[in-house]
């Protein structure tokens, strides 16, 4: 596990986006800060409006805060290979463990127990000297936009009504209510323990958990519940601690009742602090959420690939064969994005936003990632029924008849469309996937001539249109000469070997361009300042691990990119070149898959296998394969 | 109470006959995901297939069923007009979306409940309060087809006095 030495904490001075640590209960998330504050929590799921979002507005947003009460150092950690979040202050008096959890428990474990819809714990005990501690709790309604009206309710605890949801704050020490706020004082002494729960039911009557052993219980069951699922992870190299992680993040951000994972777990943390470039993340992006599940898959979470692909079929029913770029978790548009001018935005990161207006944008890239996560699933031996089939055939048909359109591309600028070479790559993989899938009798009804047809045709347009002999590089749209790092794909897609002259030649030119301090990277040259983005770090890894550089080369540079994970092993979308701080939504399930992906290529580099048999060596070797 | 047996074995089905046309037609039309028969089908079989054809059967059961009870109640009003039918029609829509579909969860062996998880496994997406986890215009689309069944009902049902 990535923990690290303690850190001394300011209490004067504001958490970063790396100061947090995830807890979810895989319907909604929350972040805690290594000062013992929960300060981004959405109930009931991961898009709802949030309860807490000190994380966007320090004044105004929400905390629920749990912190020593003089100068202290922090360790945290997750409890073995686990959600549950252990944070150890350290003070001149003491040492107190807060441990931080939403509970999970198997079907049966819940169908036993009575057991609340959502809930926090929060178990804090003194393991040494005495210690004392400060409990505040704000809660907001609508992002902070709505009042909020508290009471306290004798033994049952304490009240809290926003906005028509009730949540029950329950505590073994006493608390004091003064106007929305609660506050208290907790002294421990070594041994000596305090149980705070936050609950809260959407329909039912709420069930308000007892405090005490039952809590400690569940603490245990969801200790257990994560590990049990961890263990199942078909990797056994030497960065399986941050593989794990990182499929422990990506579980945490899928909504279970339905398949669906969510981009990230925030809204408007920014891609530069202070700048406007502040988007929702929170609705599942069927790009990312395709690089997850092939992610899942490649570690052996079946289940998880066969709930994605399920959800899948059912969200894109009401505008198939078109696919929109972004749904929400049941498969609904995502709402029109507005702005919530009240709130003050991560260190003045203004605006704040709610709902994404990419939603309208046409990004063809999609199909391809779409099509490729499903022919994984097939090739790993999942079975298609008979909607699934007429499913990824329509698809095929939309492509083969819409691949040469402009579109806004992998990273879906708010500017005009144009011809990117990545969405022209993808919609080549989705027709090279279809026949390689039909090939083999897994898809009938599949229209092969057509689809054979028009991907030479993306094929002799991506090779003389992308290649820009003068920089001696494909470019990013073309015709153009700029480049963008999704190039180095073409090699993952099978379009291009990675020891070939040109794809050589495109990863020198995007070294040279698009390469930042510490062997970080940009995803393109942008006018407005921006990090070096996650995944393509890890982009670079795999097209290294598989030919494009040596083992060695490869390794080093995953482990470069790994050392700008956070304490407890977690990754924002960018990285701050200069400092090293995690920049935009956080945690970021798209450099998660990265992470897992480049693991997985460097083993099979290593072990001198290809694991993944759906993709062929380069386009070259596809065309004459099918035609033989 | 006489119930007029042909008139209503006729009509049941012909209504139940229209109800499913009309609302399979929604579906491709991407009005809404809400499917009926495809829910009752995947109570007795996990296979996609296999669960279309027999939630047919089971719709048009159910329907022949439901419309037992509307004739009940023209009888018992001595009124069969296309409006009652109607009326019947927009309350029978109303249960199903406001109690039988949140029960669903509860009953149906392969529905997720909004408190699933972290266990994955394949299964159907909870209808959530009024179906609207199907598409906001599943409410509509209900109401509409079960209002045009109880109104096939009501003008073809002869009563007899």
């Amino acid at each position: 596990m990535s923990e690290r030495n303690s850190e001394t904490i300011d209490p004067a001075g504001s958490p970063k986006i790396q100061d947090y640590a995830l807890i979810g209960d895989c319907r909604s998330t929350a972040l805690v800060s290594n000062r013992g504050s929960i300060e981004w929590l959405c109930w009931p799921r991961f898009d709802s409006p949030s309860v807490f979002a000190a994380l966007l507005d320090r004044e105004r947003g929400g905390h629920w805060a749990v912190t020593p009460n003089a100068p202290y150092s922090v360790q945290r950690k997750y409890l073995g290979e686990s959600n549950v979040l252990s944070t150890t202050f350290v003070t001149h008096g003491g040492t107190a463990v807060l441990t931080d959890l939403m509970p999970v428990g198997s079907e049966e474990y819940k169908r036993r127990f009575s057991l609340p819809d959502h809930e926090i714990i929060r178990s804090l005990e003194c393991q040494s000297g005495e210690v004392e501690l400060r409990f505040e709790f704000h809660a907001v309604a609508d992002y902070g936009g709505k009042p909020v009206r508290v009471r306290t309710i004798g033994r049952l605890g304490i009240r809290i009504e926003a906005d028509g949801i009730v949540y029950w704050l329950r505590s073994t020490h006493p608390l004091a209510v003064e106007k929305d706020w609660v506050r208290g004082i907790i002294r421990l002494r070594a041994g000596e323990r305090a149980q705070f729960t936050l609950t809260s039911s959407e329909y039912a009557p709420m069930v308000l958990p007892a405090l005490g052993d039952s809590t400690a219980e569940r603490i245990q069951n969801s200790v257990d519940w994560w590990q049990q699922w961890a263990r199942r992870a078909r990797y056994d190299g030497p960065y399986r601690d941050l593989v794990v992680r990182s499929a422990l993040a990506i579980k945490a951000l899928t909504y279970s009742p339905s398949g669906a994972i969510v981009a990230a777990a925030t809204t408007s943390l920014p891609e530069h602090v202070g700048g406007s470039l502040n988007w929702d993340y929170r609705y599942c992006w069927l790009r990312d959420a395709s690089l997850s599940v092939r992610s899942m898959l490649g570690l052996g979470y079946w289940d998880e690939a066969d709930s994605f692909l399920n959800w899948m079929l059912h969200a894109t029913a009401l505008t198939r064969p078109k696919l929109r770029i972004l749904y929400n978790v049941y498969g609904e548009n995502a709402p029109n994005e507005r702005e919530l001018k009240y709130l003050s935005g991560y260190y003045d990161s203004r605006p704040v936003r709610v709902g994404n207006a990419a939603r309208s944008q046409l990004q063809l890239d999609v199909y391809g990632e779409v099509i490729d996560a499903a022919c994984q699933y097939a090739h790993a031996g999942g079975n298609f029924d008979r909607s699934t089939r007429n499913v990824l055939v329509q698809l095929g048909e939309y492509v083969a008849s819409h691949w040469s359109e402009p579109d806004q591309g992998i990273w879906e600028p708010r500017s005009a469309p144009a011809a990117h070479t990545n969405s022209r790559l993808l919609c080549w993989a989705a027709l090279d996937r279809l026949i390689r899938l039909s090939n083999t009798a897994m898809l009938p009804g599949a229209q092969r001539d057509t689809f054979k047809r028009e991907r030479a045709k993306v094929f002799h347009d991506i090779k003389q249109h992308s290649w820009n002999e003068n920089i001696g590089s494909y470019t990013s749209v073309l015709g153009k000469d700029e480049v963008d790092a999704s190039l180095l794909m073409m090699s993952w897609y099978g379009f291009e070997s990675p020891t070939s002259d040109r794809m050589r030649s495109t990863y020198r030119v995007i070294r040279e361009r698009l390469g930042a301090p510490h062997g970080l990277l940009y995803r393109y040259r942008s006018k407005h300042p921006e990090g070096a983005f996650g995944i393509c770090g890890f982009w670079e890894t795999e097209y290294l691990a598989m030919g494009g550089g040596t083992f060695e080369e490869a390794s080093r540079l995953f482990e470069q990119q790994c050392s700008f994970r956070n304490d407890v092993g977690l990754f924002a979308e960018e990285i701050d070149p200069n400092n090293g701080d995690a920049l935009g939504n956080f945690p970021q399930a798209f450099t998660h898959v990265g992470l897992i992906s480049a693991a997985l290529t460097l083993q099979e580099r290593e072990a001198g296998e290809r694991s993944l048999k759906h993709r062929p060596e380069s386009a070259q070797h596809s065309h004459q394969e099918v035609s033989a | 109470m006489n119930i007029n047996w042909v008139s209503w074995l006729l009509w049941g089905f012909v209504s139940t006959l229209v109800l499913t046309t009309i609302e399979a037609t929604l579906q491709g039309l991407g009005l809404t995901r809400m499917n009926i028969p495809y829910l009752l089908g995947t109570m007795v079989t996990p296979d996609r297939d296999k669960a279309n054809f027999y939630g047919v059967l089971l719709h048009f059961l159910n329907g022949w069923l439901f419309s037992f009870g509307y004739v009940v109640l023209f009888q018992v009003w001595h009124l069969a007009t296309w409006w009652a039918g109607v009326v019947i029609g927009i309350l029978h829509g109303m249960f199903l979306l406001a109690v039988l579909m949140p029960l669903f969860p509860g009953i149906h062996p392969r529905m997720a409940s909004e408190q699933a998880g972290p266990t994955a496994r394949r299964q159907l997406e909870p209808p959530g309060f009024l179906g609207l986890n199907y598409g906001f215009r599943t409410p509509v689309s209900v109401l509409l087809s079960h209002a045009i069944y109880g109104a096939i009902l009501g003008l073809f049902y002869k009563v007899i006095s």
